[in-house]
């Protein structure tokens, strides 16, 4: 675990709402471009849903050996990185699905991993995004 | 015994029996869910047939494994990665022999469809493909003769989810709406145990 940025991988079920998050979470943390994030949205075609290949092509994409966070939205994509997690050797080492709110936990992920912190840390704060309530 | 060719005649005659009943899947999922069902499915069970054609494996498992993963990479919605589970989990309990017995293939098969359960969180009368499947697994015995059984057992478990209220999945978000309509996931789940049953010579 020494050294690297925690990658951080953005599933949605369509390419736009993967895409635009990626985008808003790196210009609201302030992140570089060199930042490891990236989006997984949609199928391989464009079309609404959720791609495996996508996904293991995202997290070797951004894994710089300090882990990888995962961050779905809904249900093919939460059952998807599930699946693949099960299967051991699809995904990069330490490649974790973080529980959190999508939007907000991918700011919250990208804000701490871009400072520097490690892969609990990333979860921690992703996670902790549920507790921001808006009334 | 059942070997590598079983599975495989099971697994094609499931992507026929998909490819034939698609349009009533889809209506059913256009019913309580995102009317995909069956277009999913055809495209992965598609996907399934090609697999085996090309790589031939050559043990029950392999055949299971090889289609489980084509399942979870090709279909693009949730009954990817749940079939895919189911027939992976399968396959791997089966591990490299070359033929199984049916008991062997029962317990195997009770094993995927627990990490099927695992996966989703859910459990029989949540309205899924567990409805049907668990009355299957609980049908399947030491001999090939219980997979008639299996295939009525989940055919029946499809139909009693009509008046059940989905409690995972999209049609969760209807609430009770979702009532009185079957579920698609435990529509295809029947198509699988009769493409089972018809598999044995």
């Amino acid at each position: 675990m020494a050294g690297g940025t925690v990658g951080i991988v953005l599933v949605s079920h369509s390419r736009e709402v993967a895409d635009s998050a990626a985008a808003l979470a790196v210009a609201l943390a302030g992140a570089g471009p060199d930042t490891p994030v990236a989006a997984a949205g949609g199928t391989p075609d464009g079309g609404l849903g959720t791609s495996s290949e996508l996904i293991a092509g995202a997290a070797a994409a951004v894994d710089r050996g300090a882990g990888v966070a995962v961050l779905v939205d809904l249900g093919s994509a939460v059952l998807t990185v599930k699946a693949l997690l099960a299967e051991g050797d699809e995904l990069p080492p330490d490649t974790r699905l973080v529980d959190a709110p999508f939007l907000e936990g991918a700011i919250a992920a990208v804000v701490t991993a871009s400072a520097g912190g490690g892969l609990d840390a990333v979860e921690a704060a992703a996670s902790e995004a549920y507790g921001y309530r808006k009334v | 015994m059942l070997d590598a060719e079983f599975f495989r005649r099971w697994l094609t005659a499931t992507a026929a029996l998909v490819d034939r009943e698609a349009a009533r899947l889809t209506e059913l999922d256009s019913a309580i869910g995102d009317a995909d069902h069956g277009a999913n499915l055809q495209r992965g069970f598609t996907a399934v047939t090609e697999a085996l054609a090309k790589d031939a494996p050559d043990t029950p498992g392999a055949v299971l494994v090889l289609a489980g993963g084509q399942l979870i990479s090709k279909v693009g919605g949730a009954s990817g990665p749940l079939y895919g589970t189911l027939l992976r989990r399968t396959g791997k309990e089966l591990g490299d022999a070359a033929e199984v017995t049916p008991g062997q293939f029962a317990a195997a098969f009770a094993a995927g469809v627990e990490a099927v359960a695992r996966l989703g969180g859910a459990q029989a009368g949540d309205k899924t493909m567990l409805d049907a499947l668990e009355p299957a697994v609980a049908a399947l015995g030491a001999s090939t003769d219980t997979f008639a059984t299996a295939r009525d057992a989940a055919g029946q478990g499809a139909r009693d989810t009509v008046p059940l209220r989905a409690r995972k999945g999209r049609a969760s978000y209807l609430g009770e709406r979702s009532i009185g309509h079957e579920d698609p996931g435990a529509a295809s789940s029947a198509l699988l145990l009769t493409a089972l049953a018809g598999a044995v010579a």
